[in-house]
């Protein structure tokens, strides 16, 4: 039997607000542990949570990104569970009534695009660190647990796929889209070393063409794209394993361990998972009017998918919009410049994506710090065009403007890549080589040999040091050996 | 001894005509409590040498023509529930023994800033839950009209300092009754106010829902001195009103000719002591009398008032109190892994009426019972909100006994919980509408025990509130304060 | 009748080490409340519940402005077990 996974993701992200969720300590992970702490984060006895507005309105912005209706109305509720790093042993979290709903993404894969669907997105605060101590320094072998409460409290943004997954690779495409989106929007760092973006997956597996739900198994604690990617593969193998030999699967959390490369079901008490919902009654309900999501859709930057649509539109092609879209802003933006003046668009792609990027990889630079805008690419394009330089002399010119020698026009002339077009002065050369070259002459004219006309170009542009306009060289040549002493060539 | 220290707002009045000073007025509750403690235990900690730097500092002040109001130089107590600052706080929990918050309670920031001079934190039922003050990790307090009764709870112990003189006023907290229930076992006046008009930032919570810090003071006009005080907008509580609020003393003085009135008649009858049934009636002619339009008025779903009650606070105390788990502060059971180190010092820690709230709470919250009882809970609240939106229409103010009984005798209710629980059923409705209410003492009974009256008002309605409330108190003319044979220690 | 209550499971889930002379105690006398607390479900009509606050509180937020932190010192003080600057606690698991 072949077999379909279906997998579910869901996405923690740490947002990068100056303040914490529920208190005005800063977020900061450089800080010395327990510095950035106060009785709120720190659930001390008598603290009071109060909401951070810029919080609300990142939660909004991605809920926009995605296509997500913004409830009218939500509220925060307390998730019951105890923990040594969550402070006041419950979460505050939301329940039912996120903050948004619904939506999709899309994720191109192989040049095609599958929509996968959002179930919804949150908001919640982040837990305390835990350093394991002791034998070995694995959770199973720990002797204590350090505990320190600065990300105690940071805004975390819960983002729940719907199950419209089907390889693990498109887990890892999906979580990777998901960060580029949440980059673009600015309202997180989205770094994964330092755990402002985490992945949980819902993994079960179907009899291929059924369509039906198998049991879910939840796998935690995968840190990085490719070990969620691997612990999605591993999960989804074991699980036909488990099905093909018969045995039953079980609804559980699951572990992923890194270093052995399996997942291993979490070790959890009875009961550990009745959370014991209610409405966090320390906070009042939110209210989302057409103004304020309106206000912060106008915030809302251009984002990868409207981008490939716009490029598209352009005149390229799925593939080179698809690049462009997530090229870094400062080529975005001198595309966008350079086609704005009225460059052509395959053309200011292939330089930006072949040329410009190769130089900025060989000299070490960030795409900011690149010495070309949008004009001089319109420039470069368009004497391209007029034949003022030839293609291969057109790569020196931009290699002579990314080096600061210049526009364009300028770098052409004071490099003297100029091509000559004027026909007398070609004419002189084509001359001058047909005399010098007698046999290849008499070859084209007496046997109809076609090659010789190639090497008379090569001549040509080597006495004009490759300044000659190609198309000009071959016209003036074929014209002239048409009219050699000696007839007309055998082919004719 | 009887006690013969001023009201706050007499205290004020001696201060500003330089008959006493505020050390004067410190050393003369403190010199009560030394008498007194050993017998009613009021308080938890008294802070002798904060309470004399303010007060030196007050005097100083005022010297100096600095006058901060009415409470300034005044000496108050605080229920040990509120945070002070480098000053032990317990909220009368073994769990909590020792602990110094760092930080004030809001509250505690504008009494300072209102001058007041804070004597110490005032025992209560371990984590403000109980009817009696009985549970406390620390002792019970005794009630000073009679050493063998309870001064009721949670909020006992500053009932029973300003009952006494240790104090010329205090904070209490209210969830259920904590604040008025006490005040009207000891002959005192009790407020709560409107829900969300005093913030409960460093309050620490029972149920943040039903929570309200009010004052207990011998007279009306010292609530409305302490309640100004405390009261307004706190940018660091997100459930804190930031309208416009009413002026408690606009009206007072006004009588009441043409207030209407409405009588509760699911609060009487069964369990109703006779003597308090009467006081309460005595009192509603002689409203009438004054020109009150008195109605009897129907509130159905105050029948399950109490049932509601005692699902949503222990389901919001069984997740606020999941905090005190021995890794941040307090005390610590020592276990080989974080959950045993947890439970056990959570058992260790909490008093069986604490726990068994826990237990309750956690069971209406988990899965497969919520929809009946905390579901269930929420809904019985919401009809009670409706059934007063309904009968406000009619009337201005509610009013019935705040207690149907007297104090009653220490240890009788200790073994039965649902007992205990009963003391609550008429002052419970108001905290579950989040309406202010507040307890005026009107007779003693034939043993001498105080009977308190209660009025109730919709919320924000504290300028009629007041009205009424000292209107009663001038109709009662009670004066009596508690005789304490101190013999007897 | 009384509510037949799974104290122990109650009473792990609130992480509370109880005996079973104390499980028993507590479940008999929850048993006898819930009793009483059930009457909730005696209630007519069906009213609609939305959490809200007495004074029709709605969206009050705070700007994202860091304001100061406590000292690490008076933090840790309270601390039953601190070390480096980290509170300490046991193992999550049984080692
Ligand atoms: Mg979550
Ligand atoms: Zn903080």
């Amino acid at each position: 039997m072949t077999w379909e996974p279906v997998i579910g993701v869901e996405v923690h992200v740490e947002l990068s607000t100056r303040s914490k969720m529920f208190c005005g300590c800063a977020v900061d992970f450089t800080s010395p542990p327990n510095t950035n702490v106060c009785p709120v984060c720190l659930g001390l006895p008598g603290a009071l949570p109060v909401p951070n507005r810029r919080a609300i309105e990142h939660l909004m912005s991605i809920g926009l990104a995605l296509g997500s209706e913004v409830s009218s109305r939500s509220v925060f509720h307390r998730k019951n569970y105890f923990y040594a790093d969550l402070p006041k042993n419950y979460q505050i979290s939301q329940y039912d009534v996120p903050v948004c709903r619904g939506g999709h993404l899309d994720i191109t894969v192989d040049g095609e695009t599958r929509r996968i669907g959002i179930e919804r997105a949150h908001m919640e605060e982040d837990t305390g660190k835990s350093t394991h101590v002791g034998l070995g320094g694995r959770i199973h072998a720990a002797s204590a647990t350090l505990l320190d409460f600065n990300r105690s409290g940071v805004p975390l943004v819960e983002i729940v796929s719907r199950p419209d997954i089907h390889s693990a690779s498109d887990a890892r495409v999906f979580a990777q889209e998901l960060r580029g989106l949440v980059l673009e929007l600015g309202v997180s760092d989205a770094r994964l070393e330092e755990g402002s973006l985490r992945f949980d997956a819902n993994v079960s597996i179907r009899p291929a063409g059924s369509t039906g739900l198998g049991t879910k198994v939840e796998i935690k604690n995968m840190n990085s794209f490719r070990s969620l990617e691997r612990a999605v593969d591993h999960e989804v193998s074991r699980q036909i394993g488990v099905a093909e030999s018969g045995g039953e699967l079980v609804q559980e959390t699951r572990h992923w361990d890194e270093e052995a490369g399996v997942t291993h079901p979490m070790r959890t008490k009875e009961g550990s998972s009745d959370y014991r919902y209610f409405t966090e009654p320390d906070l009042v309900p939110m209210t989302f009017d057409d103004a304020w999501i309106s206000s912060v859709a106008a915030t809302l930057p251009e984002l990868p998918a409207q981008r490939r649509s716009r490029y598209q539109e352009v005149g390229l092609d799925g593939r080179q919009a698809a690049t462009l879209a997530e090229s870094p802003p400062r080529i975005r933006q001198v595309f966008d410049e350079a086609t704005g003046l009225g460059a052509d668009p395959t053309a200011a792609f292939n330089w930006l994506s072949g040329e410009v990027v190769s130089h900025l990889r060989r000299a070490g630079l960030e795409s900011e710090e690149l010495h070309l805008g949008g004009a001089e690419l319109f420039e470069l394009v368009t004497i391209v065009e007029e034949g003022l330089v030839s293609a291969t002399a057109a790569k020196e010119v931009l290699e002579g403007v990314l080096t600061g020698e210049g526009g364009p026009r300028e770098v052409a002339s004071s490099r003297d890549l100029i091509q000559v077009s004027d026909a007398t002065r070609i004419g002189e050369v084509v001359d001058a080589v047909l005399t010098a070259n007698p046999d290849a002459v008499a070859g084209y004219r007496d046997r109809g040999e076609e090659k010789v006309v190639g090497f008379l170009v090569g001549q040509v542009m080597r006495q004009t040091q490759g300044k000659a306009d190609p198309r000009v060289v071959n016209e003036l040549l074929r014209e002239k050996l048409a009219s050699q002493p000696g007839g007309t060539p055998a082919t004719g | 001894m009887t006690p013969d220290g001023p009201t706050i707002v007499e205290a004020g009045r001696r201060l500003r005509e330089g008959k006493t000073t505020a050390v004067a007025l410190l050393e003369s509750v403190l010199d009560v409590a030394q008498l007194t403690e050993a017998i009613v235990h009021a308080y938890l900690t008294i802070d002798r040498e904060g309470a004399f730097a303010s007060a030196a500092f007050a005097d100083e002040e005022l010297a100096n023509g600095r006058d901060r109001g009415p409470l300034h130089g005044v000496p108050v107590a605080l229920k040990d529930n509120m945070c002070t600052r480098g000053v032990e706080t317990t909220a009368a929990s073994q769990i909590l023994g020792g602990y110094l918050p760092p930080y004030d309670a809001t509250v505690v920031t504008r009494l300072r800033q209102a001058g007041a001079v804070i004597v110490g934190k005032t025992n209560l039922d371990e984590f403000a839950m109980g009817s009696s003050t009985e549970n406390s990790a620390y002792g019970p307090t005794f009630n000073p009209w009679d050493v063998s009764r309870v001064p009721g709870g949670s909020s006992g112990g500053s009932a029973a300092a300003v009952a006494i003189g240790s104090a010329l006023g205090a904070l209490g907290s209210d969830t259920g009754g904590s604040i008025r229930q006490p005040a009207a076992l000891t002959g005192l006046v009790g407020l709560k106010p409107t829900y969300g008009t005093v913030s409960r930032y460093g309050l620490i919570a029972f149920a943040s829902s039903l929570d309200q810090i009010g004052p207990l003071t011998r007279t009306v006009e010292d609530a409305a001195v302490l309640l100004e005080a405390v009261w307004g907008h706190d940018p660091l509580d997100a459930t804190s009103y930031d309208g416009a609020y009413p002026d408690p003393r606009a009206e007072m003085g006004r009588g009441v000719d043409g207030i209407r009135v409405g009588v509760v008649r699911e609060l009487s009858g069964e369990g109703y002591e006779p003597e308090v049934e009467t006081a309460t009636a005595n009192m509603v002619d002689r409203l009438a009398g004054e020109g009150a339009e008195v109605v009897e008025v129907s509130l159905p779903s105050f029948e399950i008032a109490l049932s509601a009650y005692y699902l949503i606070a222990p389901a919001e105390a069984s997740a606020n109190l999941a905090r005190f788990d021995g890794i941040r502060f307090g005390l610590r059971i020592p276990g080989p892994t974080t959950e045993a180190l947890m439970s056990a010092t959570r058992a260790e820690g909490f008093g069986p009426e604490v726990t068994r709230r826990i237990l309750l709470g956690t069971y209406g919250l988990s899965a497969g019972y919520y929809e009946a009882f905390y579901g269930q809970a929420q809904k019985v609240r919401a009809a009670i909100r409706a059934d007063l939106a309904r009968v406000y229409t009619d009337v201005d103010v509610l009013v019935s006994p705040t207690s149907p009984t007297v104090a009653f005798e220490a240890g009788a209710r200790v073994a039965d919980p649902l007992a205990m629980y009963l003391s609550d059923i008429c002052t419970i409705p108001s905290n579950l509408a989040g309406d202010p209410a507040v307890s005026v003492p009107i007779a003693l009974d034939g043993r001498g025990l105080p009977i308190g009256f209660q009025v109730m008002a919709p919320a924000l309605g504290e300028t009629t509130l007041f009205r009424v409330a000292a209107e009663v108190e001038r109709l009662a003319g009670f004066t009596a304060r508690p005789v304490i044979d101190l013999v007897a220690s | 009748m009384p509510v037949d209550v799974d104290i122990a499971y109650v009473a792990r889930l609130a992480r509370l080490e109880l005996s079973d002379d104390e499980l028993e105690t507590y479940r008999a006398q929850l048993g006898v409340i819930l009793e009483h607390a059930a009457r909730v479900q005696d209630l007519e009509g069906d009213p609609h519940v939305e959490a809200t606050h007495t004074l029709g509180l709605e969206n009050v937020f705070r700007d994202d402005v860091v304001t100061a932190s406590l000292s690490r010192d008076e933090v840790l003080a309270a601390a039953p077990e601190a070390r480096d600057g980290y509170f300490v606690a046991p193992p999550a698991l049984e080692t």
